[in-house]
């Protein structure tokens, strides 16, 4: 979160997007970026939080929450998705599950060389499961939350959002 | 060992208004169950490994309705941290039956690693269940079923169960299915009354 709020990226801004989209489960596993989101989720009476061991276990949790009649939402890093293909494939696209993917963007930077290969490949990934995306980099485009929750229930399908503001985020 | 058939057949007789997910177990479910419209079998299977979660992401959604999971052994192990979160979040409503067979099954018969020695019902007792049962014959399983599905939930019950192993190309195997996973999903979301779920 910026301390200015003007360049970061705010976790109450994240949440609002979240909650007045109707989301009620948030299926997760902790990354770097997540821990001021963590403590207003836990605060947020109209969401329940699901933390798995492994993010593969996330798409087939989703699913299960979706065939019930939930909107779940996967918040992940891009390691752990990266990590689970298989599941992502299977339990999400597979199933037209609509639901969206916050994804920590590990290693992005806007500015010079990227060097993490966890953000090299990414985008990359991404394109080859066919799941369109969208960058959040800071407040003025959590907007773009909202568009993604829109366009996974529209598509039934996985839509993925990008939290671009690792070093500089939620941890403060 | 049970006979999986022989053990469905006796859960059919006290599964009430349960959700069933039955997993590789569905190629007998499916001609034994009496409520097709609240069972979810998922043809081709999506991906292995997941069906825990999968069940367990459906009993958080539906807590006043009893799950029950068919799990099998070759799955749970490759995500064996499914349990702690399953034990955490104690969903009163889920009961997690494990056939344990000891082998891949479905790719002709090799050893699940550790198969004769693991313990499963320990593991999900010590991580939190709060049941757990054991059974290698059905004469007990069918004694106890009714005190299972009335335990405190998330149950787990282990069941060693005789292989049944498929040793053909996948492409010469009789498919079970009998409706599509569109289907069993509109199917299970209209039993439910959910509405504008998708």
């Amino acid at each position: 979160m910026s301390q200015s709020g003007s360049t970061g990226l705010s976790a109450n801004t994240i949440l609002a997007q979240i909650t007045k989209n109707g989301v009620t489960h948030v299926v997760w596993l902790p990354d770097s970026e997540t821990n001021w989101l963590y403590v207003l989720m836990k605060a947020e009476p109209s969401l329940r939080l699901v933390p798995v061991s492994n993010e593969a276990l996330a798409f087939s949790a989703a699913a299960g929450l979706s065939f019930g009649g939930r909107v779940p939402l996967i918040l992940i890093q891009n390691t752990g998705m990266m990590d689970s293909g298989n599941s992502l494939r299977g339990w999400a696209i597979d199933l037209s599950i609509p639901v969206v993917l916050m994804v920590g963007y590990r290693g992005w930077t806007r500015h010079g060389v990227t060097r993490d290969s966890a953000a090299v490949y990414t985008e990359r990934f991404l394109n080859a499961f066919g799941i369109n995306y969208y960058l959040v980099e800071s407040d003025a485009d959590a907007g773009r939350i909202s568009l993604a929750i829109d366009e996974a229930r529209r598509t039934a399908r996985p839509v993925a959002t990008l939290i671009a503001d690792e070093y500089h985020g939620f941890n403060r | 060992m049970i006979e999986v058939a022989e053990m469905l057949k006796v859960f059919q007789e006290h599964r009430g208004d349960a959700i069933v997910v039955p997993g590789q177990a569905g190629r007998h479910w499916t001609t034994i169950s009496t409520r097709p419209e609240l069972d979810v079998p998922l043809i081709p299977y999506p991906a292995m490994g997941g069906g825990a979660s999968f069940a367990f992401g459906l009993a958080l959604a539906q807590p006043e309705r009893k799950v029950v999971l068919f799990d099998s052994e070759g799955a749970l192990v490759m995500y064996l941290g499914i349990l702690a979160t399953i034990a955490e979040q104690q969903p009163g409503n889920l009961y997690h039956f494990l056939l344990d067979n000891e082998c891949y099954a479905t790719t002709g018969g090799q050893p699940v690693p550790n198969a004769k020695a693991t313990r499963y019902d320990a593991l999900a007792r010590d991580v939190g269940y709060a049941s757990t049962f054991a059974f290698d014959r059905l004469e007990g399983f069918a004694t106890s079923i009714g005190r299972i599905l009335s335990a405190p939930a998330p149950a787990f019950v282990a069941l060693k169960v005789r292989p049944e192993i498929q040793n053909v190309p996948v492409a010469e195997r009789k498919g079970w299915a009998t409706r599509t996973r569109e289907q069993v999903r509109d199917d299970l979301q209209k039993a439910l009354g959910i509405s504008g779920g998708r």
